[in-house]
């Protein structure tokens, strides 16, 4: 595979220097160390981006970290305690997009990219409406399948998409964008066509277990921040704690080189978009569980843009070969808070797209090393002790 | 040894990408023109390029910028802002002409802005673009989120503009065609002369084919890239007036998802999206090819989305097919 560009890691921090060095010397050294480790720690402009946003929330309305543990339960019925704030529904409603960051990170570390994802979302939305309340899509006549199959074929669908991108990508070799522009395009009509172009309504006093993928309560937090919760520790352990996470950055770095040092370069690359395809069918199932419908045209809808934006904001290059797991969910995080923090501002919403935007070239700008580079020998020539 | 080199270039011709496209396109209308009759006559042909025109006028743009080896996203957004500012512009009236020229020069300035992001700070043109779209389209959602209605006697008359073709032929009735076709082959006649007979055009298949190589050369690399993406905003604002044109309201929403359609329309079209091959009149026709199958749809009465499926199963093929291609060169190449 020839992915352009393989990206070069930022080297290592220098080591603390001996310290019997004369004072100013070290003072110099600890400042060009402190700028030096600014700019190689990926997570900090995220987690101060967040920061930032959640004071301002703060600021704006001092009850936002107000948690409250809330039993919902009817009278007579039995305890059924769920946490309620700003923070868990900021949680939740970013829910979906967090899911596919993950798998967008992984694909992203392998040097591609999955455009498909937001079509991805309606597929698996659509064949769950289809299985549920099947009079109402093209499946007429067949009885309803039930939530366990509506939710297993939901995500085979999923998976069998990122196989298809993936196959794409690894086995014939076409590049990432396009080929998963394929999907993006055709992906949206397979989902048009199940459901016969219509909104299938699923009642939810038919099909409760369906509904508490989206609305329901498991620990304590709504079912969806759960689900995230638990995908991301699975995934962040499985990458990090076997050899599967180097595999894919070392693929993203030089696929030619990685494939002759005997990591089996398709298989992982095709793995990478099974998983983001898998996420990406979540992601449509939670959404369409919480609004008991499954909308071919709307859902996921510039999804996959926000995911790809998530990732970007976390820090992960998109040129590959680097990806890290919680800075895409921190991004998703930070997207989400933004969009919060402009809807209860005293802001109109029509706001949040120019300030996404604001945000997107931004975070470009900070990537961009010919920018970096400029700002440092800007900083050397104002303050040339600094970098001496 | 001369004939063996002749096979090998008339090989070579056939295995144009181009060629394909028109093979597909005359299958097509082929099977539209046997399944149904009245459906090869001028007139389905014109209303088709007429319908079609924005999105034609825009993959003409986006044509330049993937030729030159970027991706530009922001052309939807871009119509969606200017059909507002024009309809806002003519509400509070302003002249026709002022509301046109202020809409094109807006759309021209704001691409050029891009594309000297993207080449200045060597940052993905696709996040740029990205950026952009997400602001042209916060943008004209802050200007208004209604509908505006266009209701302009000078936009009326230059709506009514329309062109009489082959008068001489006593057609009956006489075709003709609006304005929104009329731009339409404006804008690829110029794309065509300028990619084929003009420094900036050849320069453009340069820097696609291989930056590093065309700057090596002295050719001037910054300013071709950032006039293309100029250029692809040039052709979104025109998009925008033709799309004004054929539905007289500004709406912030107009066009989304058409950027996905224009790159969809130029990879049909025989461009390559890694830059330096491809052509106007490829795009062009993988705009025929596009509207031939949203035709043959309708006559068939199918859902609508077997247009999105076609087409992406099309752009799968051609996909697939330029990969085969670039193995045969490199190994052409090779010998």
């Amino acid at each position: 595979m020839t992915f352009p560009g393989p990206a070069t890691p930022p080297p290592p921090p220098p080591q603390p220097p001996i310290p019997s060095q004369t004072t100013p010397a070290l003072a110099g050294d600890a400042r060009t160390s402190l700028l030096t480790r600014l700019r190689s720690l990926p997570l900090l402009w995220p987690i101060v981006a967040l920061l930032v946003l959640l004071l301002v929330d703060l600021i704006h309305s001092p009850a936002f970290f107000h948690i409250r543990l809330i039993n919902t339960a009817a009278a007579g019925e039995a305890a059924h305690w769920q946490f309620f704030g700003s923070p868990i529904d900021i949680l939740n409603r970013g829910a979906p997009v967090m899911l596919m960051a993950l798998g967008m990170a992984m694909v992203i570390g392998t040097g591609g990219i999955d455009l498909s994802v937001g079509a991805v979302m309606a597929i698996s939305g659509a064949i769950a409406a289809a299985m549920l309340v099947p009079n109402q899509t093209a499946f007429i006549g067949m009885t309803p399948k039930g939530t366990a199959a509506a939710i297993l074929l939901g995500l085979l669908l999923a998976g069998l998409a990122g196989v298809w991108n993936g196959v794409l990508v690894a086995i014939f070799r076409v590049q990432p964008i396009v080929a998963t522009l394929v999907l993006m395009v055709a992906g949206r009509g397979i989902a048009q066509l199940i459901t016969r172009d219509l909104q299938p309504a699923i009642p939810e006093s038919t099909w409760p277990a369906f509904a508490y993928l989206g609305r329901g309560t498991l620990f304590w937090l709504p079912v969806p921040v759960t689900v995230v919760t638990l995908v991301a520790i699975a995934t962040i352990l499985i990458t990090r704690l076997t050899a599967l996470g180097l595999f894919i950055e070392s693929i993203g770095n030089n696929p030619v080189a990685s494939a002759y040092a005997g990591v089996p370069a398709r298989l992982v690359t095709i793995l990478a978009y099974t998983f983001s395809g898998l996420c990406a069918g979540l992601a449509g199932l939670i959404q369409s569980s919480n609004v008991m419908s499954a909308d071919p045209n709307k859902t996921g809808l510039n999804r996959e843009l926000d995911a790809i934006l998530a990732v970007a904001v976390g820090g992960t290059a998109l040129t590959g070969g680097r990806f890290s797991l919680i800075g895409a969910l921190l991004g998703a995080l930070i997207m989400q808070t933004l969009d919060t923090t402009i809807l209860t501002s005293s802001l109109p919403s029509e706001t949040t797209m120019v300030v996404e935007a604001i945000v997107v070239i931004a975070i470009c700008l900070l990537q961009s090393e010919k920018l970096r580079s400029l700002v440092v020998r800007a900083f050397s020539v104002l303050w040339p002790r600094a970098t001496a | 040894m001369a004939e063996g080199d002749r096979v090998k270039q008339a090989l070579r011709i056939l295995r144009s990408p181009l060629l394909s496209t028109a093979l597909v396109l005359l299958l097509l209308i082929l099977f539209g023109w046997i399944k149904y009759p009245g459906f090869g006559s001028a007139f389905t042909f014109v209303t088709l390029i007429q319908d079609h025109s924005h999105l034609g006028i825009v993959a003409v743009g986006v044509t330049l910028v993937i030729l030159s080896g970027g991706i530009d996203l922001s052309v939807g957004a871009a119509i969606g802002l200017g059909t507002v500012v024009m309809a806002v512009m003519m509400q509070h009236h302003y002249s026709v002409g002022l509301a046109i020229a202020a809409t094109i020069l807006l759309l021209t300035v704001g691409g050029a802005l891009q594309g000297l992001i993207v080449h200045g700070f060597t940052v993905p043109p696709f996040l740029i673009t990205l950026g952009g779209m997400f602001l042209y389209r916060g943008c004209a959602l802050l200007i208004t989120t209604d509908q505006i209605p266009v209701r302009n006697p000078g936009f009326d008359a230059i709506s009514n503009i329309s062109y009489r073709f082959l008068p001489w032929m006593h057609f009956k009735p006489t075709p003709s065609v609006s304005l929104q076709g009329i731009l339409l082959v404006a804008v690829l006649i110029v794309a065509g002369v300028m990619l084929r007979w003009t420094r900036f055009g050849r320069n453009i298949y340069a820097v696609g084919g291989s930056e590093s190589s065309a700057l090596l050369m002295g050719l001037p690399v910054a300013r071709t890239k950032i006039a293309v993406y100029a250029w692809s905003g040039l052709c979104a604002g025109i998009a925008s007036l033709s799309a004004l044109v054929g539905q007289p309201a500004g709406a912030a929403l107009r066009a989304q998802g058409l950027e996905l359609d224009a790159i969809a329309v130029a990879v049909i079209g025989g461009t390559l999206l890694t830059g330096g091959v491809g052509s106007a009149t490829g795009t062009f026709m993988g705009l025929v090819i596009y509207g031939v199958i949203e035709k043959i749809v309708s006559f068939q009465g199918a859902l609508p989305a077997w247009t999105r499926i076609t087409v992406g199963a099309l752009l799968l093929a051609f996909i697939l097919l330029q990969q085969w291609l670039r193995r045969f060169a490199t190994r052409d190449a090779a010998a």
